[in-house]
């Protein structure tokens, strides 16, 4: 008994869930859920469909190069068994994992890097752009200093993001 | 190996099929289709091409059927007489000669009718001397008619003869008719010849194999011959004679001793002497049959001088004859006339090959080399020392091993199945353990044997990790997280600051309110066509509400509402230019003070004062102008009212085929281009 893999989503097929296909040449697939399977039938391609694993890790959305992912690799060479080993490997699973998942944070915070100020920028010149719609002329009068301290700050956003 | 084999010869037509072959033929392979209007080098050719087709057809199965019948001066001379003999010689030839004369007279036919075809000078012409040509070619064939049948039935009956081998080993059995030979050749072989008592029931020969020594025999089964000269001799008969002539093989003369066949001993000794020059040359045995209803002790002592004197030369006989006795019935002295016969020929056969050039070449060529010793010093195989040591050492391993037996699974097996079978002898069945395999897992400590290995924890497959040096990798992989963190603590954290507090509630205000006016938008359907209502004022309430939503101060408000209603009123009472200019006026001042633009209250103010002015916000100068604009707008509309009355069941073709797209020929292709 094994947990498979999703072909179309490459998420975890547990035992008894899933539908797998069997094509005429014995390559075996296995699909998680009824979305992956119609995906499947429509000839979808996995690395360009968007909501997959297969695309985020070939965009560049997710981790892909690093040692916690060699670990996991499907043998098929058996081992005899050891208990020994059996309790070292669960207990370096674990270990494994919790180093994977920190480092998957850091990946994602170095990805993100530059987007907080993308989107500073994009809601001041929202705000400069849109004001009339919340203010009458006279009031908007009051907000004279306000739209022009915005401007300079996305003068400043600009040019420091060209810098860098 | 079959060197003759008449069976592959193709069916040959009668002269009516012929003639239907090759002239179905010409229509299917040919083009069919021509017109006159067709240029007349194109008509030629299409003529010429099917006169040459069908004499090219001709030529083709007239040289197959030629070249499928053997040439009897080719063949073995076996074959050759036997041929001769069933089909008649000239006969053949000359049912072959004919098919070849008939061949070149058709290649040369169709050569003339080309030549003349080259100057057809119509379509009509052309065709008629195709008509000609094939029909003489016809004619010619249809009188090919006999010579076809017979060459058929020829055929057919070729296909049917045994196939002889004419070279390889061979026992010709012989003798007056009825004296057993059909009876001998099903006893050595498993020919199943047919045998009835009456004379020539075997009318052609047959064949059948024996095994002796290893080898395969063939043994002929002939017709019966009577005594009487060659020129008088039947059909039957003279297959017989050619067998005997042209085949080397050992010859079995049958002689009936009991006389049953009808024929006394003196009547087949006479017909011995009579055919003796077909013997000569070849093992010979003489056969004593049908020793059961006479025995040879009983024959007469005159007959059997008579039978004595074949093998005397003295006496005109062949010397180095054997007389052996056979019975058919009691199977008695079968066995030995096949060894006889058999031994006979194989020896001759040898003696032949060893006189032969052909023996002495391969003679030459072997040679059995044996070196010879130059000295007396010993050279005995060279194995290294360490191979020496190995070999050892493996011997030393084994001995050890034996020493301290370990239990293989397969062992452990048989010692349970051993237990079993001596609890089955007690009369215990014993109870079998669904996990009884696991005792006989090897393992490094056996009390894990029972343990329950666990597949899956966490949503991962342990199978999938187990590594036996993963402890070593782990490490590495800690030491390289460790130095990670220690980077990580270095280096400076730059969060970048996030909107100001009011900033982010305005930007939160401006969605809300494009939120609204996305939804108000999609709740106006604006795909339906829309009655004008009449021009709607606006309430004040409303009015006030929405410039308070918009941030403008209550004074304000209440001014610009003040400012709008009294325009109206003005509008509606007519006009005093007076009064609205100080309205005006004062709404300018106060306006002006708030930095609002004037323009728009000023452009109405102008347009109050006209006489007989349309309503304020149409655009337009006097009344004048907006009837004559009304005017274009209901002109310009009723068109469109009116094919907007027209639905689909309006629609109509005039007419659903016209004659000028469906009607005569054209001069490039046909009407469907059009």
């Amino acid at each position: 008994m094994r947990i498979e893999k999703c072909y179309f989503c490459s998420g975890p097929v547990y035992p008894g869930h899933g539908v797998m296909f069997v094509r005429n040449d014995c390559k075996q697939f296995r699909f998680c859920r009824s979305k992956c399977h119609k995906n499947f039938k429509l000839k979808r391609n996995p690395r360009k469909t968007r909501w997959t694993k297969a695309f985020r890790k070939l965009n560049g959305k997710e981790m892909t190069v690093d040692k916690t992912l060699e670990f996991e690799k499907k043998r098929n060479r058996p081992v005899k068994y050891d208990r020994e080993l059996i309790n070292n490997t669960i207990v370096a699973m674990a270990r494994v994992q919790k180093i994977k998942e920190r480092r998957e944070r850091t990946f994602y915070k170095n990805r993100m890097e530059g987007v907080k100020g993308m989107q500073k920028k994009q809601k001041l010149k929202e705000i400069n752009q849109n004001l009339s719609l919340i203010r009458g002329p006279s009031a908007l009068n009051k907000l004279q200093e306000r739209i022009k301290n915005n401007a300079e700050k996305i003068e400043q956003l600009t040019t420091t993001k060209m810098q860098s | 190996m079959v060197l003759y084999n008449f069976k592959k010869i193709q069916v040959v037509p009668t002269s009516k099929d012929f003639i239907d072959i090759v002239l179905s033929k010409t229509q299917r392979k040919t083009p069919t289709e021509i017109h006159k209007q067709y240029a007349i080098g194109r008509i030629r050719s299409f003529y010429m091409r099917k006169v040459k087709y069908t004499a090219q057809s001709y030529h083709e199965k007239l040289t197959q059927i030629i070249a499928d019948f053997p040439l009897l001066d080719d063949i073995h001379p076996f074959y050759a007489d036997l041929i001769n003999v069933l089909y008649d010689k000239d006969h053949y030839k000359l049912a072959l000669g004919q098919l070849n004369t008939a061949r070149n007279l058709i290649d040369n036919l169709s050569k003339d009718y080309l030549r003349l075809l080259k100057y057809g000078d119509s379509l009509y012409r052309c065709k008629q001397l195709k008509r000609a040509s094939l029909g003489r070619m016809c004619t010619l064939m249809l009188k090919q008619g006999p010579s076809l049948l017979y060459l058929e039935q020829v055929r057919q009956h070729l296909a049917r003869l045994p196939s002889i081998d004419p070279n390889t080993r061979t026992l010709l059995l012989t003798g007056y008719p009825n004296v057993g030979k059909s009876s001998f050749m099903n006893k050595l072989t498993r020919a199943n010849v047919d045998v009835q008592p009456y004379a020539f029931t075997t009318k052609s020969l047959f064949v059948g194999h024996t095994d002796f020594k290893y080898n395969s025999w063939q043994v002929i089964d002939t017709p019966g011959i009577l005594d009487h000269p060659l020129d008088e001799r039947n059909t039957i008969e003279m297959q017989s004679i050619t067998a005997l002539a042209h085949l080397h093989s050992c010859v079995l003369f049958l002689i009936d001793i009991s006389e049953r066949c009808g024929y006394t001993i003196k009547q087949q000794v006479d017909l011995f002497f009579s055919i003796k020059a077909l013997f000569l040359n070849k093992p010979l045995l003489v056969v004593l049959n049908k020793i059961d209803a006479r025995k040879p002790e009983d024959v007469p002592e005159d007959d059997w001088k008579l039978i004595q004197s074949l093998a005397d030369p003295a006496k005109g006989g062949i010397g180095g004859t054997q007389l052996v006795p056979m019975s058919n019935l009691t199977e008695e002295g079968i066995a030995k006339v096949k060894e006889t016969a058999c031994s006979i020929l194989f020896e001759e056969r040898v003696e032949k090959k060893l006189k032969s050039t052909r023996i002495e070449k391969e003679i030459h060529r072997l040679h059995l080399a044996q070196p010879q010793a130059r000295d007396k010093k010993v050279r005995a195989p060279c194995i290294p020392e360490s191979v020496v040591a190995a070999a050892r050492q493996a011997e030393m391993d084994e001995e050890s091993d034996y020493k301290k037996p370990t239990l293989t699974a397969a062992m452990m097996e048989m010692i349970e199945e051993q237990e079993n079978d001596e609890k089955y002898a007690q009369g215990i069945i014993p109870i079998y353990d669904v996990n009884a395999w696991k005792k006989k897992y090897l393992l490094k400590n056996d009390e894990w044997k029972f343990d329950i290995v666990p597949e899956i924890i966490n949503g991962q497959n342990i199978a999938d990790f187990v590594d036996p040096d993963i402890l070593k990798r782990l490490e590495e992989l800690e030491m390289e997280e460790e130095a990670f963190l220690e980077e990580l603590k270095n280096a400076e954290d730059d969060e970048e600051s996030d909107l100001d507090e009011e900033n982010e509630q305005l930007y939160d205000e401006i969605q809300e309110k494009k939120h609204e006016l996305r939804i108000n938008h999609q709740i106006k359907d604006s795909s339906k066509p829309q009655l004008s209502k009449g021009r709607k004022g606006i309430d004040t309430k409303q009015m006030a509400s929405h410039l308070r939503s918009m941030h403008h101060d209550d004074e304000e408000v209440d001014d610009i509402i003040s400012s709008v209603r009294e325009r109206s009123k003005s509008r509606i009472s007519g006009k005093k230019r007076s009064r609205s200019e100080s309205r005006s006026e004062s709404q300018a001042a106060t306006s002006q003070e708030r930095g609002i633009s004037m323009n728009r209250s000023q452009s109405r103010q102008r347009s109050t004062t006209r006489v007989a002015s349309p309503a304020p916000g149409e655009g337009f100068h006097d009344l004048a102008q907006k009837e004559k604009a009304d005017k274009l707008d209901k002109h310009s509309r009723k068109k469109r009212n009116q094919d907007g009355r027209k639905g689909e069941a309006d629609r109509h073709i005039y007419n659903l085929m016209p004659k000028h797209l469906f009607s005569g020929k054209r001069s490039g292709g046909t009407n469907d281009f059009r």
